[in-house]
């Protein structure tokens, strides 16, 4: 099985290479990349899926020249759900990339992309299945940098340079922080030299299980995108193509979750802090993500600000869980990771068929910018269909999947308020009102979006002539779609699988699980009943219109809008009017600035408005902070005076400090 | 299944619109008419029925697609609420979360029914619609997670996050000494109620000024069965949600099913009178003031919530 997954690997990055040597012949270059991402893709499927089903875990190891490292991979539960996601969305996406870049294949060279794809394909993949630190930093390095150059494919435009340094500097933050987990973690691995996982996993002494915590937070946060590590999500993405993004919220940012939980299997207690911890990032992450994100009109910022919200409420999931697990009450645990990790499972879905979708839009209206779009249902009807479901899934609404991963953390948040003592339901009276106001907003948020970009009139001569959007980029959107549904109807078999991951996290025996599974599947059970039901009297009453007006006159005229006979689609709302009574309401923490240019006199001329909402961790956390260590360094400039002979002098200088800090470290005699 | 189970449902889908109805005749008692008679929205759900129907030519499919999931979900959401010492048909463990999202998801297809329109007018509504309604759904929800705490005691080895649950140990119990809490939340629920059905202080439902409306609005080019279908589904919500105030605040069980129905049917119009009564009295407030309150009514779950926590002392042994 796990030759499977090596040789699915083995494609992917052979079939980069590939198609980054057919440089010239970009068409060719193209089908390369993308048959062998799908190619390898499935093959890798295969395993991931038998095992999560019920396989036993398998695993391989070889010896590797790098000190304290081993290619040593395995494939358990935990591993394979994120190995599916990997694989499952680098196929669907590869498809669209096909379709996608094929329009540059003039310009550019189509073999660097692919390179770069299935090479952050094969690292996201190393990254879910190494079991030993040098492995997995290494992965994690080839993955983030594989990405980078992904997200400046588009170099050649304004901005997307600095937004992809603000990734790498981010990113790299972030595997600092991870570094040092990593060294402390085999500090006391004694004579085995080495980082496998498990060697380590028995030999962390408790007292430094915090602090490897907080470093597993900061290093794996910054991938994942909590508040406040997650100012570059919204600038990569954006610059980002559209196919790219979708690859990286779908799975890269899954993957911050994935090595957070695998540090947790690895740490040797569970502090309750830690899950306060948790949940506190998942609500200020889930309120204030969708809040920023509801203010923005471009549509990719948006969808950004939308994964951080959605981060926010796995971290919420999780976090019950944890707190579960801490204070020793079954109910909370199973119904906390269930709701986290389903609604994992579901993000990756919804998010990267958004993300999909909004490559189609830019692609056939040519901007981002949701105030000029529109009507786009009546021009793409079978897309805008998909892209509903999607809007429909990701604000949580039945019959959907984005609502029965809610509906499990709300379950988990009331089953905490009842069982826990006075401290800390009050914590889960936090938890609740996060979760229903992150709903409520993002209900904002995506009817803005689906019903500014979708309905209505067009604003925009492009958009009410949308260029046409090749099959190749709308069949894996209509796939993730299908999935969406079929993840709704068929959550009880989905449930069964994760239990085994549950169990891994919360050191909690599978036996143990199964007696108190009832207070999760009987809910669910109920709640793909209900679905089911909302679905069939929808149909029934659309059966009963339409037997009512057969046989009378249904005819069509222009929008009657209370009797206004000239409506223009400038008269519509646009997607900043739209959120104005939300922005207005909470200004006092959102950072809208607006420009204003009112007009003035009897007869109005000249008149402007412009208002945009800037991220508040940027402006005010890190912009000051980085201003700050640039004075510093702009102090030390007088160490760089460029005289050679002088730098000679600092290398000596250091050589000297080094031997005799060296020699004093030296037992005597 | 217990044949008890369908009073509930069959009363919210044939009574519903005379809700309205008693609410139109207090309002015209208030201000010296005779007014329509109480059975008003019969005839007129006959009559719009009874129609063809215009559509406009920018609409798509989502704006037929409106009244019709709405309509849907209250109906589904008329099936999860207890009535009158009966239980719902559809009860489980967690539906008053199902309950609060089949609203969200009558409200999301509404709004989207009227962005589809691309006028000015149907745009405004909504956007103010989903602001209040993201405001009022934490009030909601925070409140029902109170009466859920109360109805049970902390350590009940049966978690019953079920409104049929919660109903039936409420009627089970008396109020005692946590009176206090049902009254804060008896007030969140109401104020959400008032939010929810679009009625004064919050939405005028008699404006004709479409820059004051929110809900109206939101309706305006919907004509014909449409236009019949949404008048009933806010009669079914008017219904619905005054069911779960009346749960909350009337735990009378005498014992004999007939007398219990009659007594929470009679508290329901009750209900319907003062929601006329707000009405005559009371202007809207200022469309700045809304979110204010809503605000105000969450403030008043989360103080009810925390008094559950805090306040174990007061709770009669009895629960």
């Amino acid at each position: 099985m796990i030759e499977l997954l090596l040789t699915g690997l083995g494609i992917l990055a052979a079939s980069g290479v590939l198609a980054l040597l057919l440089g010239r012949w970009s068409r060719l270059a193209n089908v390369v990349g993308a048959t062998g991402a799908v190619a390898g893709s499935l093959l890798g499927f295969l395993p991931a899926w038998l095992t999560l089903i019920g396989g036993r875990p398998e695993s391989a190891s070889w010896p590797w020249d790098v000190p304290y490292g081993s290619f040593s991979i395995e494939l358990d539960p935990l591993s394979s759900l994120f190995v599916l996601i990997v694989f499952g969305l680098t196929g669907l996406v590869a498809i669209h990339a096909a379709g996608y870049l094929d329009l540059y294949h003039k310009e550019r060279s189509l073999g660097v992309p692919w390179f770069f794809f299935n090479l952050m394909a094969c690292g996201m993949t190393l990254v879910a299945v190494a079991r030993n630190g040098v492995l997995f930093l290494v992965a994690w390095e080839v993955m983030s940098v594989a990405s980078y150059f992904l997200v400046t494919f588009y170099d050649e435009r304004p901005g997307v340079l600095e937004a992809g340094r603000t990734y790498l500097i981010a990113t790299h933050l972030g595997t600092a922080f991870l570094f040092v987990m990593f060294i402390l973690m085999g500090r006391h691995a004694g004579s085995a030299a080495s980082l496998d996982f498990a060697a380590i996993a028995g030999t962390i002494p408790e007292s430094s299980a915090n602090l490897l915590f907080v470093l597993a937070v900061v290093g794996f946060g910054t991938k994942a995108g909590f508040m406040p590590f997650h100012v570059w999500l919204p600038e990569a993405y954006p610059a980002a193509p559209s196919f790219v993004a979708a690859i990286m919220s779908g799975a890269m940012s899954k993957l911050g979750i994935y090595g957070l939980l695998r540090v947790l299997t690895l740490l040797p207690v569970l502090h309750e802090w830690w899950a306060w911890l948790l949940i506190a990032m998942g609500v200020v992450s889930g309120v204030y993500g969708i809040l920023t994100g509801l203010a923005q009109s471009d549509l990719k910022r948006l969808l950004a600000y939308s994964s951080v919200e959605n981060l926010g409420l796995i971290s919420m999931g999780l976090g019950l869980g944890l707190l579960g697990v801490s204070t020793g009450t079954p109910g909370l645990t199973l119904l906390g990771f269930l709701g986290g990790l389903l609604h994992l499972v579901n993000h990756a879905l919804f998010k990267s068929l958004l993300f999909l979708g909004s490559g189609v839009i830019v692609r056939a209206t040519g901007t981002r910018d949701l105030n000029q779009l529109g009507g786009l249902a009546r021009r793409m009807p079978r897309f805008a269909i998909a892209m509903l479901i999607g809007c429909i899934a990701i604000t949580g609404l039945p019959p959907l999947n984005g609502f029965v991963s809610e509906f499990l953390i709300y379950l988990a948040a009331f089953t905490g308020q009842m069982r826990l003592g006075t401290g800390a339901s009050a914590g889960m009276l936090l938890v609740i009102g996060a979760v229903t106001i992150s709903g409520g907003l993002g209900a904002v948020a995506f009817t803005s979006l689906f019903g500014i970009a979708f309905l209505g009139q067009p604003r925009n001569e492009r958009a009410a002539n949308p260029a046409p959007v090749g099959w190749l980029l709308i069949a894996p959107i209509t796939i993730l779609a299908g999935a969406c549904v079929a993840v709704a109807l068929f959550v009880l078999p989905l449930v069964w699988m994760l239990l085994p991951i549950v169990s891994e996290v919360a050191h909690w025996e599978l036996g143990g699980i199964l007696q108190v599974s009832g207070q999760a599947t009987q809910p669910l059970s109920a709640v793909t009943l209900g679905s089911i039901a909302l679905i069939v009297v929808s149909l029934g009453l659309a059966l009963l219109r339409l037997a009512l007006l057969a046989g009378r006159r249904v005819t069509q005229a222009g929008t009657w809008g209370c009797g206004y006979l000239g409506p223009t689609s400038r008269m519509q709302y646009t997607a900043s009017s739209y959120v104005q009574p939300a922005v207005d309401f909470f200004a006092p923490v959102l950072l809208t600035r607006t420009r204003l240019d009112a007009p003035l006199g009897l007869f109005p001329r000249r008149a402007m408005m412009v208002s945009h909402t800037d991220d508040f961790a940027k402006e005010a956390i890190y912009r000051p902070l980085f201003v700050s260590v640039e004075w510093v360094f702009v102090r030390l400039r007088w160490l760089q005076h460029g005289r050679v002979h002088i730098y000679i002098l600092y290398l000596g200088v250091t050589i000297i400090a080094l031997l005799t800090w060296y020699l004093s470290t030296l037992p005597p005699g | 299944m217990d044949l008890a189970t369908i009073v509930p449902p069959l009363l919210a889908l044939v009574l519903s619109p005379l809700l309205v109805g008693i609410i139109f005749r207090t309002k015209a008692i208030f201000a010296g008419r005779n007014g329509p008679p109480l059975a008003q929205i019969y005839y007129d759900l006959r009559k719009l029925m009874a129609k063809g129907a215009v559509y406009s030519d920018v609409t798509t499919w989502i704006f037929r697609a409106g009244p019709i999931v709405s309509l849907a979900s209250l109906i589904l959401a008329a099936f999860v609420v207890p009535f009158a010492t009966c239980a719902a048909p559809f009860h489980f463990q967690g539906d008053l979360v199902w309950f609060a999202y089949l609203l969200a998801v009558s409200r999301f297809i509404s709004v989207l029914a009227a962005l589809d329109t691309g006028s000015a007018f149907e745009g405004m509504g909504a956007s103010r619609d989903v602001l209040f309604s993201a405001l009022s759904e934490p009030a909601m929800l925070l409140g029902l997670a109170a009466v859920a705490r109360q109805a049970n005691g902390a350590t009940e080895a049966e978690l019953n996050l079920s409104l049929t649950g919660i109903h039936q140990a409420i009627a089970a119990a008396e109020w005692g000494g946590s009176w206090l809490v049902f009254v804060l939340v008896a007030v969140a629920l109401f104020v959400v109620f008032l939010a929810e059905n679009a009625r004064i202080p919050i939405d005028d439902p008699d404006t004709h000024l479409e820059l004051t409306m929110i809900h109206e609005v939101m309706s305006l080019d919907h004509g014909g069965p449409d236009l019949g279908l949404i008048v009933y589904a806010s009669a079914l919500r008017l219904w619905v949600f005054g069911a779960v105030i009346v749960d909350v605040v009337l735990p009378i069980s005498t014992g004999y099913v007939l007398l219990d129905v009659l007594w929470s049917v009679a508290a329901l119009f009750l209900l319907a009178v003062i929601v006329g009564v707000i009405e005559s009295v009371m202007a809207r407030l200022r469309m700045l003031r809304v979110p204010q309150l809503l605000v105000g009514a969450t403030t008043l779950s989360g103080v009810a919530l925390v008094l559950e926590y805090g306040g174990r002392l007061w709770i009669s042994p009895s629960n």
